[in-house]
């Protein structure tokens, strides 16, 4: 699914990112594709705000449409809390 | 601008050492900067107030802050300005924010993987101790392999270890593959290893000037750091479990339309309450009407009077109705200095409490209609304080079509706050209704003309990613100073624009050249806006300066709708003279005067148009005129978005 489709409060890992530009600025924000973040926000028409850590980053929605994303399930985001 | 020339620039000799100061936005560069060299910069809660840098010197060194940037290269006119200091810095002092080790470390290690000599400020441990964090600053050094300071800048803490750190600055531990890689592409191009790795991350600039073609391992060197900046801040942090607080909740509320549109507009209200009321009503009758044109004015002409004959050439420079001492002076302190205060002291609590980015989310829906992103907040909101600085902020903006819809907009519909000054104190006069009416006519325009630029104009905008910093209570010390600050200096350009201006209209009204130039705008002034000729005043000093401009109509005996007229052209009318020259500077000169001459029609048109309206409606309704046409406007509003839906649905 896009990220513009997921819920407020659902763990998602980025997939996919639509193109160099972006991919290189959300590599620098730390927010690379595999990164497991967390849906704070949907604004209804407008940008999908995610969390990471304390870090907040708000992705307009014609980018969040772009933006290939996967749920995760709770005993992977275990794992993926353990990792860090 | 490299950081020899700016040595040149300010005059110091060839030892000094050049020390620059680097980090990702909104984490307190300047403030640090600020207390390294006891100067002044502004210090704000949102990304990209500095976007131009500032110096200051520290004994034989040179300090220069810098604007934020996520990494090293040339994605926008910022970073350009950056990755030309640091290659050339002796020092650099990367601060980051011991809250956000993660995104912030991307920077550290770039700066390492270039060879550049780094010492990291761990900067706002204060504010990491109430997130329940803690950073384990020894292990952080040893890994980097630079020097590691905490320091607290806001409260000066730790700002002299870190100046007695500046020496042990040092090339940190790279990433080994590219520590055995680039000494030796560095020989062969005949480059430095700075430019050897961004060459290979395909930086535009890096490969003009070594004339080769850019390297494709962007990505794959961005990943490979993004992992290891992970990796080392899983080993720093301690754990990181905590209570959402209530700055918190309320940062979420800010942003949910259903919650966010309300607060905004409370907001809204509450500083126009500040501003419109409590500053250009209560204070400005006192200082305006009290001390200025009921002590102060009278007191003068006395004294002159004793002197000299008031109604000579002199008297009339003087005391006139352009006075030096008297209207210049009286308007300079009694009606800009309040409302100036009042407009920057708003804008310092909007910054530093780092509301503004929140209000980029809610509007970038509605800013997209005019082909802007969200980010065109901060300049928008900032042109309020002053077209010029705002005008340079549009660098923060990511693409060529979005710097030129912000800077037209800029230049057509938002009045800076010496502007609104006399917008507010004459708008108080005329009521409400007119008010009202004042803002969806300048809305209205910008808007109308941001879509036809967004048709027009070839190209996509950027759409939004914005890195949202924490809300914070604002400082009242730092808010004051900052206040204060930009007010002073507002003011200081002020002063001669006033005194000048007033001193050339003396004198073009005595040679009598005012007449003749009254005479030659007859057709724009009389015929086409309907206003008394002396209007053309307030036009030609509105060529130096629109608030000057704005002033002139002050003094002239006009009706309620021929200010609002006046109003209306003002505002839309070109910026002064310093916002001109940037634009030109930003633009190049063909598409400034562009610029310059398009806002100088469309203001005297619509000008034209709403006097013409307003004369109609008034022959109707009486005066109940501006009632009707609110009501008008938001029928034809509701109408045109009426169309574009269902326009759109087929």
């Amino acid at each position: 699914m896009t990220l513009d489709r997921s819920k407020r409060g659902q763990v998602i890992r980025i997939i996919s990112l639509p193109d160099e530009m972006t991919r290189a600025q959300a590599t620098r924000f730390g927010i690379p594709e595999g990164t497991v973040v967390t849906c704070r926000e949907v604004i209804p028409m407008g940008p999908v705000v995610i969390t990471r850590h304390r870090q907040e980053i708000a992705i307009g929605r014609k980018l969040a449409r772009l933006i290939g994303v996967e749920p995760v399930s709770s005993g992977e985001q275990c794992a993926a809390a353990d990792s860090l | 601008m490299d950081c020899r020339e700016l040595g040149k620039k300010a005059g110091m000799a060839g030892n000094t050492r050049y020390i620059v100061v680097v980090g990702n936005p909104n984490v307190g560069k300047t403030a640090l900067f600020n207390a390294m060299t006891g100067l002044y910069g502004d210090v704000s809660n949102f990304p990209g107030t500095t976007v131009e840098m500032c110096y200051g010197r520290v004994g034989r060194d040179l300090v220069v802050d810098t604007p934020g940037v996520y990494g090293i290269s040339s994605f926008n006119g910022a970073e350009k300005l950056v990755r030309d200091l640091v290659l050339t810095a002796d020092v650099i002092v990367d601060v980051v924010d011991a809250a956000n080790l993660e995104r912030d470390l991307f920077l550290t290690l770039h700066l390492i993987d270039l060879g550049l000599p780094v010492v990291v400020a761990l900067n706002m441990s204060d504010e990491t101790a109430r997130h329940g964090l803690c950073v384990d600053r020894k292990s952080l050094e040893k890994i980097l392999g630079v020097p590691v300071v905490s320091t607290a800048a806001v409260k000066k803490e730790g700002t002299e270890a870190l100046v007695g750190e500046l020496s042990a600055a040092r090339r940190g531990h790279r990433d080994p593959h590219l520590a055995g890689r680039l000494p030796e592409m560095a020989g062969e191009l005949g480059t430095s290893e700075a430019m050897a790795l961004l060459l290979l991350e395909g930086d535009a600039a890096a490969a003009g000037t070594l004339d080769l073609p850019p390297g494709s391992e962007k990505m794959l060197l961005y990943n490979k750091r993004r992992v290891r900046a992970n990796e080392i801040s899983g080993i720093v942090y301690g754990l990181n479990q905590q209570e959402k607080s209530f700055l918190d909740k309320l940062g979420q509320v800010m942003i949910r339309p259903a919650t966010g549109f309300p607060i905004l507009i409370l907001i809204m209200g509450l500083l126009y309450l500040l501003v419109g009321v409590l500053f250009a009503q209560v204070v400005v009758n006192f200082t305006q009407g009290r001390l200025m044109e009921g002590y102060y004015e009278p007191f003068i002409r006395t004294i002159l009077a004793g002197y000299m004959d008031l109604g000579s050439p002199i008297g009339v420079i003087l005391t006139g109705q352009f006075g030096l001492l008297t209207m210049a002076i009286t308007y300079l302190l009694g009606l800009l200095a309040p409302l100036v205060i009042g407009f920057f002291l708003v804008l310092s609590l909007l910054e530093d409490s780092g509301y503004l980015p929140r209000v980029a989310i809610l509007m970038d829906r509605l800013l997209s209609v005019v082909g802007l992103n969200g980010m065109a907040v901060i300049p928008i909101v900032l042109g309020f304080g002053c077209v010029t600085a705002a005008t340079i902020t549009t660098r923060l903006l990511p693409t060529d079509r979005e710097r030129r819809i912000a800077i037209f907009l800029l230049a057509l519909a938002v009045p800076c706050s010496a502007q609104l000054a006399f917008v507010t104190a004459i708008m108080s006069r005329l009521g409400t209704a007119f008010f009202i009416l004042y803002v969806m006519i300048i809305l209205g325009v910008m808007v109308a003309a941001g879509m036809v630029l967004a048709r027009v104009l070839p190209g996509f905008s950027a759409p939004l990613m914005l890195n949202v910093p924490q809300l914070r209570l604002p400082r009242p010390d730092n808010v004051l100073i900052k206040t204060w600050m930009r007010s002073w200096q507002f003011l200081k350009e002020a002063f001669p624009v006033f005194v000048g201006g007033a001193l050339i209209l003396s004198l073009l009204r005595l040679t009598g050249t005012l007449d003749a130039i009254q005479n030659s705008m007859e057709p724009i002034t009389v015929g086409w806006l309907n206003l008394p000729r002396e209007s053309a005043n307030a036009f030609i000093m509105g060529l130096i300066r629109r608030d000057f401009g704005t002033a002139g109509i002050l003094g002239l005996p006009l009706s309620a709708g021929e200010q609002f007229v006046a109003m209306v052209s003002l505002t839309l009318f070109v910026p002064c003279i310093a916002s001109v020259m940037i634009i030109f500077k930003e633009r190049g000169w063909k598409e400034g005067f562009v610029i310059w001459i398009s806002v100088l029609f469309l203001a005297f048109l619509i000008g034209g148009l709403v006097s013409r309206a307003l004369w109609l409606i008034t022959g109707v309704v009486g005066p109940q005129a501006p009632v009707l046409m609110i009501g008008m406007l938001i029928l034809l509003a509701a109408g045109l978005a009426g169309v574009a839906f269902f326009s759109r649905r087929v």
